[in-house]
């Protein structure tokens, strides 16, 4: 790494590419993927960004507001905050992930108020950092990307990441979707931080992201762990995308003839109104909300109200339909798996943050809300950002003469016909979002949907590539694909009842299950069950 | 999904192309199109972004609505969720109104 030039050279224009040369590429400008960049360029490194979208709006972080699993240095503080989530996910965490990343969300949320995050004050006048508003944030973090000297590229999706001949990743290329030409950023090392996969569900945010991260990063040979933990359903009005869990906690749930529905909550009762919601309508009303509650709802969530003023609805007074949306590994805690404390992968030079990676070290098998993950992406990106530039610092100074381009579906020459991906997709919704596929899970239904879904890998893994206005939308519909298989492949192999995933045919928590569930594969998807020694080993 | 560009407030300053985080708006020579509006996924922030308040989102987001644009701008909504931020200088205020943390323990 040279400390005359601090910014990722643009090389070479022509023959419709443009070409980057950079010690680390970042895929994916939400928060862990601009806490990677910045933290990578402090680290010395040349930064790229590449993001499908707008790194500032990308994300389900951008469109929302979101917890933040920020507790005071206090140590019996820390140690209730670790321990009351414990039995929820499952005995799954690891308590010094947990600590470190309490310890990394502590200093990342102060170094966000020093660079003038508008943190509110409590009626004592201490200052309140356990809640962040999504635009304010990200248009925050895309700033100070800027200002550490990374090369941001906006609307630029990834669609497979290069390989050089011994196998370490080498960069990736995509397309600039705005100017209609490509660009190839050369690197030696990555970070995937692409986000989390709901399958196009609409729910806040999240039709960015659709699993791209994960077919790339498999394509090379990552592997997956909690991919089981991916069937969290959010409530949202039936006609609107906006999921606020939170608020819910102040509802009353109904059927169409006003009754109420037994057990539904937002809280330990979701699953009660995923089963009405079979059978008919059902509403919600905020009643529950005192003056003083309705009052912070406002200030706090504006965006919760945009659904309901606009169609005239007043929440605390008026019930209305509501629907769940599913929020696949966005919510759920499944994802790539991380091999060290620098949040590498399975793969040389290949790096892993946010959603994109497995968040099971601090949740276990499940998460009430964007908290933890919250938490999880400034820390992990904080990390990967550090990993993937000492990484490149260590690598051999001569870049590699040949790269490959690692890409297979949809991108190749193949026998049959070229992905639909409308098709596609909804073929793969129809498996993902069922409640009594994915929510209520049983081997036989589980079965069923994963012969379906390995028959349509088999058809588009030979398929001709797509045409340039089709391609990335079918690389999109294509990882979906895979991420559903990983899903169920993994399902099937927890034998039990353990965090969100719920199999009726094994309606308990078996002690001798206390494992993770790694997956991977693309022609064969496999499953196993690991003992997390080498989380447990790696020294802070 | 987003609705409406409104060409009689929009100064084509091409913000909204830009930051669409699903690649929904076309530049033109005039004012951006909506070219995409099924990749629209309701999030409402291209609405944050214009500083013209020419954009409106409907809260539907499973498909098109019919809309009364003269209705609308007469209801005051362009700019309402800008506002309702604090991203306009008159009610910057409210950037550091976040109560969340009077909820959380519900």
């Amino acid at each position: 790494m040279t400390s005359g030039s601090a910014r990722a050279d643009r090389i070479s224009g022509g023959n419709g590419f443009v070409e980057f040369d950079a010690d680390v590429l970042v895929l994916g400008g939400g928060p862990a993927g601009t806490w990677a960049a910045i933290s990578a360029a402090e680290h010395g490194a040349r930064v790229v960004l590449a993001d499908k979208g707008f790194c500032g709006t990308s994300g389900a972080t951008a469109a929302a507001g979101t917890g933040v699993w920020y507790v005071d240095t206090d140590s019996a503080k820390r140690e209730a905050a670790m321990a009351n989530r414990e039995a929820m996910g499952g005995y799954l965490q690891d308590r010094r992930w947990m600590a470190r990343v309490l310890d990394r969300t502590y200093k990342n949320s102060n170094r966000l108020a020093e660079w003038g995050y508008p943190y509110p004050t409590d009626d004592s006048g201490k200052r309140q950092l356990n809640s962040l508003q999504g635009p304010e944030y990200m248009r925050l973090m895309r700033k100070r990307t800027k200002q550490a000297g990374v090369t941001i590229l906006d609307q630029s999706p990834a669609l497979e990441l290069l390989v050089d001949d011994g196998g370490s990743v080498a960069g990736a290329t995509g397309v600039r979707r705005q100017k209609q030409d490509n660009w190839i950023a050369r690197a030696k090392s990555v970070v995937i931080a692409t986000g989390g996969c709901a399958f196009l569900s609409k729910t806040l945010g999240s039709n960015v992201l659709t699993g791209d991260g994960y077919l790339m990063a498999a394509e090379i040979g990552a592997d997956f762990s909690g991919m089981e933990f991916s069937n969290p359903y959010a409530i949202a009005p039936a006609f609107g995308t906006v999921t606020k869990t939170l608020f819910y906690g102040w509802a009353t749930f109904t059927y169409e003839d006003g009754s109420v529905v037994p057990g539904a909550s937002s809280k330990g009762g979701r699953s009660a109104i995923a089963r009405a919601l079979t059978e008919g309508p059902v509403y919600a009303l905020l009643d529950k909300a005192d003056t003083e509650t309705r009052a912070a709802m406002r200030a706090s969530q504006p965006n919760f109200f945009l659904p309901l003023d606009r169609t005239g609805i007043d929440p605390f007074t008026q019930r209305f339909p509501i629907t769940l949306r599913l929020e696949g590994t966005i919510r759920g805690t499944g994802g790539l798996r991380i091999t060290d404390d620098s949040c590498a992968t399975s793969v040389a030079g290949l790096y892993a943050a946010g959603d994109a990676a497995t968040r099971e070290l601090i949740c276990g098998g499940f998460t009430g809300g964007g908290s933890h993950n919250a938490a999880w992406a400034m820390s992990s990106g904080y990390w990967a950002g550090a990993g993937a530039a000492d990484y490149a610092q260590q690598s051999s100074l001569k870049r590699a003469s040949s790269v490959l381009r690692a890409g297979t579906v949809g991108l190749r020459s193949g026998r049959n016909r070229s992905i639909g991906p409308a098709a596609l997709t909804k073929a793969v919704q129809n498996e993902v979002f069922p409640y009594d596929i994915n929510y209520f899970r049983e081997a036989n239904r589980l079965h069923a949907s994963l012969q379906r879904l390995d028959a349509l890998w088999r058809d588009v893994s030979d398929a001709e590539a797509a045409d340039s206005t089709n391609m990335l939308h079918a690389r999109e519909s294509a990882a979906m694909l895979a991420t559903a298989r990983w899903m169920y492949r993994s399902a099937l192999a927890r034998t039990e009842t353990r965090g969100m995933h719920r199999r009726e045919d094994f309606p308990r928590q078996d002690e001798r299950q206390q494992h993770h569930i790694t997956t991977g594969g693309l022609q064969e998807v496999w499953a196993r069950s690991t003992v997390n020694a080498t989380l447990s080993e790696a020294a802070e | 999904m987003i609705e409406v560009v409104d060409s009689e407030t929009c100064t084509s300053c091409n913000i909204c192309v830009n930051v669409c985080p699903t690649n929904v708006f076309d530049e033109t020579d005039g004012v951006p199109v909506i070219a995409r509006q099924d990749d629209c996924q309701t999030c409402f922030l291209c609405e944050l972004y214009c500083p013209d308040d020419a954009l409106f989102v409907a809260p539907h987001a499973d498909g098109p609505q019919s809309i009364d644009l003269l209705a609308l701008k007469q209801s005051g909504i362009f700019g309402s969720y800008r506002r309702a931020v604090g991203w306009t200088e008159e009610t910057k205020e409210a950037r550091g109104l976040d109560r969340s943390y009077l909820l959380f323990g519900n």
